[in-house]
C-alpha cells in the first residue's frame, strides 16, 4: 500500500508540466525551422517563405502537413526495425533533455508550489550529458539500417565527431563545476541569479569551447559533416522519406533548441533577468518574466546558430578532427588548469 | 612570362599568423558582413503583385492590328508566315462580301489566323514584313497552360478589341486601366 501513500498530486503535476514542456518545445521547433528560412533569407538580401498566411507564417505547418502526406518508403533490403527505431530515438534523446532545464523558479496555483523544473536531479549535467550522447545512436542507427554506404559513412563520420567534440565539452564542464561546486543545473542558475556574476564571466574560454562542441554535438554547419550534401548525397537521412525524415530534421532544431538553453541556463543565467530584483513583483509574475527571460535567451543563441550556419563553410572532415583533438581538448585541459588554479590561490 | 594585364594581384602564400590561425576573428568579421545584409535593400520583385516592367522594344505576345474605325487590317497576303523563321503562323485568306466593309479594311481577309506560341520565337519578324500595319508583338508574354492546344492563338485571341465599340476592353488590354 505504499505506492498509493505517494502524492499522487506531484504526479499529476509532473505529467501536466512533460506535456506543456514537450509541446511548446515541438511548437517552437516548429517555428525555428521557419526561423531558421527566414534568418537565411534576410542575411541574403531575400525575402523568405512569405507565401502561406501572414508574412509566410503559416509554412511550418505547410511543411509539415506535406511531410506527412509524402509516401512512406521503407527500402526492401533495410532493416526494418532499426530503420524506425533510428529517428525515434533521435527524436526522444534529444526531447529527453529538457527533463533537467530549470524553465523558472515556482509558480503558486491552486495552494501548491509548482516547481518549473521536471526533475531536480543533484546530477543534472551527468544527465544532460548521457542524454545528449544517446543522441547519435539515432543517427548511427538510421545511417546502419538504411543499409547504404553513404549514410553508413555519415554515420560514422557522426559518431565520431560526436565523441571527438564529448571529450572537449567534458572537459570545459569540469572547469565550469569546479567554479559553482555543483552538478545541480537548478542550483547553478540559482547561485547565478542570487546576484553572482553570470558563469560566463568566470569562464569564457570554457563557455567558447562548450559553444563551438554544441554547434558540433547538433550536428549544426560549420560541423554538419554527417549530413554534407556535396559529398555524402544527404548523409544519414537519404533513404528516409515522410514523417520518419521529418522526424530526423525535427530533431537537430529540438537539440539546437536544448543545447541553447542548457549554455542559457549554465553560462548565462538561465531564467535571471539583469538589473532586475524579482522580490518586487509577486512571486508568480516574477516566474512567468523568468520563463519570459530564458526564452528570449534561447531565441537569441538559437539566432547565433543560425547566423553563424549562413555565415561559415563547412570544414573539411581533417580540419574538424584536427580542430577537436589537437586544438580544443588542449584548450579545455588548459581552461581546466587555470580555473583549479585560480580556485587553489583563492582558498 | 609577361603578364597580360596590370590587374593581378600576387596571392599572398606567406605562413598564417598565431590571430591567423585562431580563425575567431575571421569568423567574427564574416559574421559582421552576413549581418549587415540583414538591413540592405532586397532586390526581390514580388511577381504576382509587383511586375517588372518591359522596355518598350520588348517583343512579346502578337496582336492583330486594327483601323480607327475598328476595320480589321490584315488582308492575309501571307508575308509574315513566310518571313516567320520557325513556321509558326497560318492562315487562310477569305473575299469580304457585300455589307462586310466596317469588319474588314479591304476586300481580302483573313478568315483563319493561328500563331503558335510553341513554335514563336519572337523574334519580330512578322512584325517587319507586314505591308498593311496589321501584327504588332506587344508587351505581354503568353501565359502558362495547361494543354499543347491552349497555345495555338486564334483571331480571337489575337485581335484587339474594337476601338469604337469596345474602347474599355481596349485600354484594359493596353494596361492603361487595370
Amino acid at each position: 500500500m505504499t505506492l498509493l501513500a505517494l502524492d499522487w498530486a506531484i504526479i499529476i503535476e509532473k505529467l501536466i508540466l512533460i506535456v506543456i514542456i514537450v509541446l511548446t518545445t515541438l511548437l517552437i521547433t516548429l517555428y525555428t525551422t521557419f526561423g531558421e528560412r527566414k534568418v537565411a533569407a534576410i542575411l541574403q538580401d531575400r525575402p523568405g517563405p512569405n507565401r502561406a498566411g501572414p508574412f509566410g507564417l503559416l509554412q511550418p505547418l505547410a511543411d509539415g502537413l506535406k511531410l506527412i502526406m509524402k509516401e512512406e518508403i521503407i527500402p526492401t533490403s533495410a532493416s526494418k526495425w532499426l530503420f524506425i527505431l533510428g529517428p525515434g530515438l533521435a527524436m526522444t534523446a534529444s526531447l529527453m533533455t529538457s527533463a533537467v532545464i530549470p524553465w523558472g523558479t515556482e509558480i503558486h496555483l491552486f495552494g501548491r508550489t509548482i516547481e518549473l523544473q521536471v526533475a531536480d536531479i543533484n546530477i543534472g549535467l551527468l544527465y544532460v550529458f548521457a542524454v545528449v550522447s544517446m543522441g547519435v545512436y539515432g543517427i548511427m542507427i538510421g545511417g546502419w539500417a538504411s543499409n547504404n554506404k553513404f549514410s553508413l559513412m555519415s554515420a560514422l563520420r557522426a559518431a565520431s565527431q560526436a565523441i571527438s567534440y564529448e571529450i572537449a565539452m567534458g572537459l570545459a564542464l569540469i572547469a565550469l563545476l569546479m567554479s559553482t561546486g555543483t552538478l545541480s543545473l537548478k542550483t547553478i542558475v540559482a547561485d547565478q541569479a542570487a546576484g553572482h556574476w553570470w558563469n560566463v564571466v568566470y569562464q569564457p574560454l570554457g563557455f567558447l569551447i562548450f559553444f563551438i562542441c554544441a554547434m558540433a554535438e547538433c550536428n549544426r554547419t560549420p560541423f554538419d559533416l554527417p549530413e554534407a550534401e556535396n559529398e555524402l548525397n544527404f548523409g544519414y537521412h537519404q533513404e528516409y522519406s515522410s514523417m520518419k525524415l521529418g522526424f530526423y530534421l525535427f530533431a537537430e532544431y529540438v537539440n539546437m533548441i536544448m543545447s541553447s538553453a542548457i549554455m542559457a541556463s549554465m553560462y548565462f543565467g538561465g531564467y535571471d533577468l539583469p538589473f532586475f530584483d524579482e522580490t518586487t513583483v509577486a512571486p508568480n509574475i516574477a516566474a512567468l518574466i523568468g520563463i519570459g527571460t530564458l526564452l528570449i535567451k534561447i531565441v537569441l543563441f538559437v539566432f547565433l546558430f543560425m547566423w553563424i550556419r549562413w555565415t561559415i563553410p563547412r570544414f573539411r572532415y581533417d580540419q574538424l578532427m584536427n580542430l577537436g583533438w589537437k586544438k580544443m581538448i588542449p584548450l579545455a585541459l588548459f581552461n581546466m588548469l587555470i580555473t583549479g588554479a585560480i580556485i587553489l590561490s583563492k582558498s | 612570362m609577361q603578364a597580360l594585364t596590370n590587374k593581378s594581384i600576387a596571392v599572398n602564400r606567406s605562413p598564417m599568423t598565431f590571430w591567423e590561425r585562431l580563425y575567431l576573428i575571421n569568423i567574427i568579421k564574416g559574421m559582421m558582413i552576413t549581418f549587415s545584409h540583414m538591413f540592405k535593400k532586397q532586390p526581390t520583385v514580388r511577381y504576382p503583385e509587383q511586375k517588372r516592367e518591359f522596355s518598350p522594344v520588348f517583343r512579346g505576345l502578337h496582336v492583330l492590328n486594327r483601323d480607327e474605325a475598328g476595320r480589321e487590317n490584315c488582308t492575309a497576303c501571307g508575308l509574315c508566315a513566310v518571313a516567320c523563321p520557325a513556321e509558326a503562323i497560318t492562315m487562310e485568306a477569305a473575299e469580304r462580301q457585300e455589307g462586310e466593309e466596317h469588319l474588314y479594311k479591304e476586300e481580302k481577309y483573313a478568315a483563319k489566323y493561328e500563331i503558335n506560341m510553341l513554335r514563336c520565337i519572337f523574334c519580330g519578324l512578322c512584325e517587319e514584313a507586314c505591308p498593311k500595319d496589321a501584327i504588332y508583338l506587344s508587351e505581354t508574354f503568353a501565359p502558362a497552360n495547361y494543354t499543347r492546344k491552349g497555345f495555338i492563338y486564334d483571331k480571337n485571341d489575337l485581335l484587339i478589341p474594337n476601338t469604337l465599340t469596345n474602347a474599355t476592353e481596349l485600354a484594359k488590354a493596353k494596361g492603361v486601366e487595370a
